[in-house]
């Protein structure tokens, strides 16, 4: 068993050094090299100023926005330095119960609003970091933000096109909109 | 379930059969010494290795000499993970100061990485440095999963060999699983994923300001940073303007590739893959899919390379491909039918050009209800437990599949290496029985199946499981248990049983509500991982070398087949018979109730 000691030691040592340090490294190296952007989270970076990255969601929560997912971060919506799903089961009272809550606030924002709500603007994401909402989701928030805001729905339905994003290679993934693109483009077309 | 959702598995298991044959024979030549196309390049490292460790890679061992080098192995690796966690406050790559891990979730932490697990009772962006997160966790995800590998190699050298006492070198089996196959393959994935979004940096969080700021009510702390309670002892909050965001981040890419790859699972990020930075696209998402089948699928066809007989291993990948696809389709379903609870509360959960639907409770946008479902029935078929959504808040009979699969010992496609001695040990099962209906000594692949072999399998096979029972019932039976679960009623049981069928059978995904970083949790589910990771993969070097000693029998007139369609079903059909009578009873106090529950509330 001593003599098994020895190989048990140093093999794990150097290849600790070769799996823990080179190996990412090297990845390291590479992706800066290649993918500096995307290597370094995706920043969204608009007339110089840093505003996001376009892979993490925002808290948006104004009327004249379209609103992001809720998020069951804490204390923070979108807390971004600390992931986290609500991890509520399907039949717990309280999953019914925000549900309703935020159902409730979407007709309050807009009392026009007559159709059922798109399921996942009203469900909190995996992540808590969720930077998309259904293209459906958009679409059931356009004349809320077209009255704020002052512009006729229509051309807030074409905006809402324009940033949507459909499955990759036609089967992978669904159909979505970035809630922070969707913003920063809201606010340079119809400030 | 979707025409798309069906695209989605169909296009997944084509990618993974056209890829197992051949990796599977490449893996073959790696650990049969063979000339692999590497070597250039790799055999230096390789020869440097073995000449600084004192090993002689053409000294073979006997079982016993194998399993104390692995066990050694793996132990070092425990005190290693351990020490690291405790002493990163004062360690470099340290950018946000995190202190010190606690004695008790290091120690879980420790044994979860080890055993390939991955079992995480703590928040990565907030508790591991990103030293802890390389030298540590990374290591032991490349390290674990070539140990599983290697066990398995030395199975499949004792099928395949007559009459001889040594089963093959783990040092060198360690060695050449992790540079000629890990390595290479990580390193691929990881600049894949790099490509689609995965962040790979070594600079500090980053800060961003929000476009538009919030208002949040925050716990109200006092001078010394503890919570200030009212007059009737709830937390005082006040309201606070939140105008900017923290970006976590880290060498992500690099960790990523072999959480999945090696069938680990752990993330790098709290919520693992479902966090955008760590799966960011569709595409990566792909990727990761078939990064954890890969190996474990292509390991089979390894298997029929080193017995001399291909369709063997082709039988065992047609078994594990039909289970695997029962549990996709019924997770997909139901994760799209979505939960009728929310349809009366004016809930739209319908599939629409506009839409996914289903129920998006813990699911992200980008990958809907298909895609998680998939994802969620890969994820536990493997030993791998990565997650993009969280199981905890599936629909109940969505979240009995990822349950259903880890309680089948993890041995369709399982952990790399692991699924498939796990595997053997059922076909070992499944021929005993076959040989009894038939009334002839049982026998697989020219090797006469004795008693010896059958008690070591039912080991392999039992040892799971009575840790799944034992530590369910420990914990929904003491206050320290219960207190672990966060959800009320049935899903509550659910989430204990969820934990420990996780932990006993090395898979690593939870219904992460669960409040596991207790001291109770901390203890008894490392206890089980140790216990159901050591405690099958001894007993499988035990039937390695005594297989390895028997002569070839040939093959007669009365010999079982076992690479036809027969013994595909006679091996699912014992597979699934040794789950059912263990764990229905169980299952039906957790997420079968739970759905009738569903059912008449929606009502």
């Amino acid at each position: 068993m001593f003599a098994q000691l020895r190989p048990a030691l140093i093999l794990f040592a150097v290849l600790s050094i070769v799996t823990g340090m080179a190996y990412p490294l090297l990845v390291t190296g590479i992706a800066q090299t290649v993918f500096p952007k995307r290597a370094n989270g995706s920043l969204e970076v608009v007339d110089g100023k840093e505003r996001g990255s376009r892979l993490i969601g925002q808290p948006f929560s104004a009327s004249g926005y379209f609103w992001s997912r809720p998020s069951a971060t804490s204390p923070a919506p979108y807390d971004a330095s600390g992931s986290t799903g609500s991890n509520i089961g399907p039949t717990n009272p309280a999953l019914v119960t925000a549900v309703h809550d935020r159902v409730a606030a979407l007709r309050q924002a807009d009392p026009t609003l007559a159709e059922p709500i798109p399921v996942d603007v009203v469900t909190t994401s995996g992540s808590g970091l969720d930077p998309d909402i259904s293209v459906a989701g958009a679409l059931v928030q356009v004349n809320r933000v077209a009255a704020v805001r002052g512009v006729p729905a229509e051309r807030l339905r074409q905006l809402v096109q324009a940033y949507s994003q459909g499955r990759t290679l036609r089967f992978l993934g669904e159909p979505r909109v970035n809630v922070l693109l969707l913003n920063l483009g809201l606010d340079r077309l119809h400030p | 379930m979707t025409a798309l959702a069906v695209v989605q598995l169909v296009v997944f298991l084509g990618a993974i059969v056209a890829l197992a044959k051949p990796l599977g024979i490449y893996m073959a030549r790696v650990y049969e010494g063979r000339p692999s196309g590497l070597g250039r390049v790799l055999g230096p490292v390789e020869r440097f290795l073995y000449r600084i460790a004192g090993v002689n890679p053409g000294d073979e061992m006997g079982w016993k000499g194998y399993a104390v080098a692995m066990l050694l192995f793996n132990a070092v690796g425990m005190f290693a993970l351990y020490a690291l966690q405790r002493v990163q406050g004062g360690l470099p790559a340290n950018p946000a100061h995190f202190p010190a891990v606690a004695p008790d979730l290091a120690f879980n932490t420790a044994i979860s990485f080890v055993t390939n697990t991955n079992w995480q009772n703590y928040s990565g962006e907030q508790s591991m440095s990103y030293l802890t997160q390389m030298l540590g966790l990374t290591v032991q995800n490349f390290l674990s999963a070539a140990s599983g590998m290697a066990v398995l190699v030395a199975l499949i050298r004792g099928i395949a060999r007559r009459t001889t006492s040594t089963i093959g070198n783990f040092w060198v089996d360690t060695v050449r699983g992790t540079l000629y196959i890990l390595l290479p393959l990580s390193l691929i994935v990881a600049l894949a994923l790099v490509s689609q979004g995965v962040v790979q940096t070594l600079a500090p969080y980053k800060k961003v300001a929000l476009v538009q700021p919030v208002v949040v009510d925050q716990p109200k702390l006092d001078p010394s940073g503890a919570p200030v309670k009212d007059a009737q002892g709830n937390p005082v909050t006040e309201k606070v303007t939140v105008t900017e965001q923290t970006l976590a981040v880290g060498p992500a890419a690099s960790q990523v590739a072999i959480k999945h790859l090696g069938t680990n699972g752990g993330g790098f990020f709290n919520t693992n893959s479902a966090h955008p930075f760590e799966n960011p696209t569709p595409l990566s998402n792909f990727i990761e899919i078939v990064a954890i089948f890969l190996i474990p699928g292509a390991l089979c066809l390894t298997f029929g390379e080193m017995v001399r007989d291909r369709r063997q291993g082709w039988a065992i990948l047609a078994a594990m491909s039909a289970i695997f696809m029962v549990a996709a389709v019924v997770a997909i379903s139901n994760e799209q039918g979505g939960n009728p609870l929310l349809t009366k509360l004016g809930v739209d959960q319908r599939f629409s050009a506009t839409q996914a639907g289903g129920n998006m409770e813990g699911k992200e946008v980008r990958f809907g209800p298909a895609a998680s479902g998939l994802f969620a029935a890969i994820t536990t078929s493997t030993s791998c437990g990565a997650v993009n959504s969280m199981h905890d808040s599936f629909t109940p009979l969505g979240g009995l599949v990822p349950m259903v699969m880890m309680q089948l010992g993890e041995v369709v496609f399982g952990g790399v290496g692991s699924g498939l001695y796990g595997m053997l040990a059922f076909v070992i099962v499944a021929v005993f029985i076959a040989g009894l209906m038939v009334g002839r000594t049982p026998e697989y692949l020219g090797k006469k199946i004795g008693a010896f072999e059958m008690k070591m399998a039912s080991l392999v096979i039992l040892i799971p499981p009575a840790a799944v029972l034992l530590g369910t019932a420990v914990a929904v039976a003491t206050t320290a248990g219960q207190a672990g679960a966060s959800n009320p009623g049935a899903h509550g049981f659910s989430q204990i049983l969820y934990a420990f069928s996780s932990a006993s059978n090395n898979n690593g995904s939870a219904f992460a509500g669960i409040n596991g970083n207790t001291q109770f949790y901390n203890f008894t589910l490392a206890l089980a991982m140790f216990f159901g990771r050591f405690w099958s993969k001894v007993p499988i070097l035990a039937i390695a070398g005594s297989l390895a000693a028997k002569k070839l029998t040939p093959v007669g007139a009365g010999t079982l087949a076992t690479h036809t369609p027969l013994f595909v079903v006679l091996l699912i059909g014992t597979i699934l018979l040794v789950a059912a009578l263990t764990f229905f009873p169980a299952l039906a106090l957790g997420p079968i109730v739970e759905h009738l529950q569903m059912l008449a509330a929606a009502h």
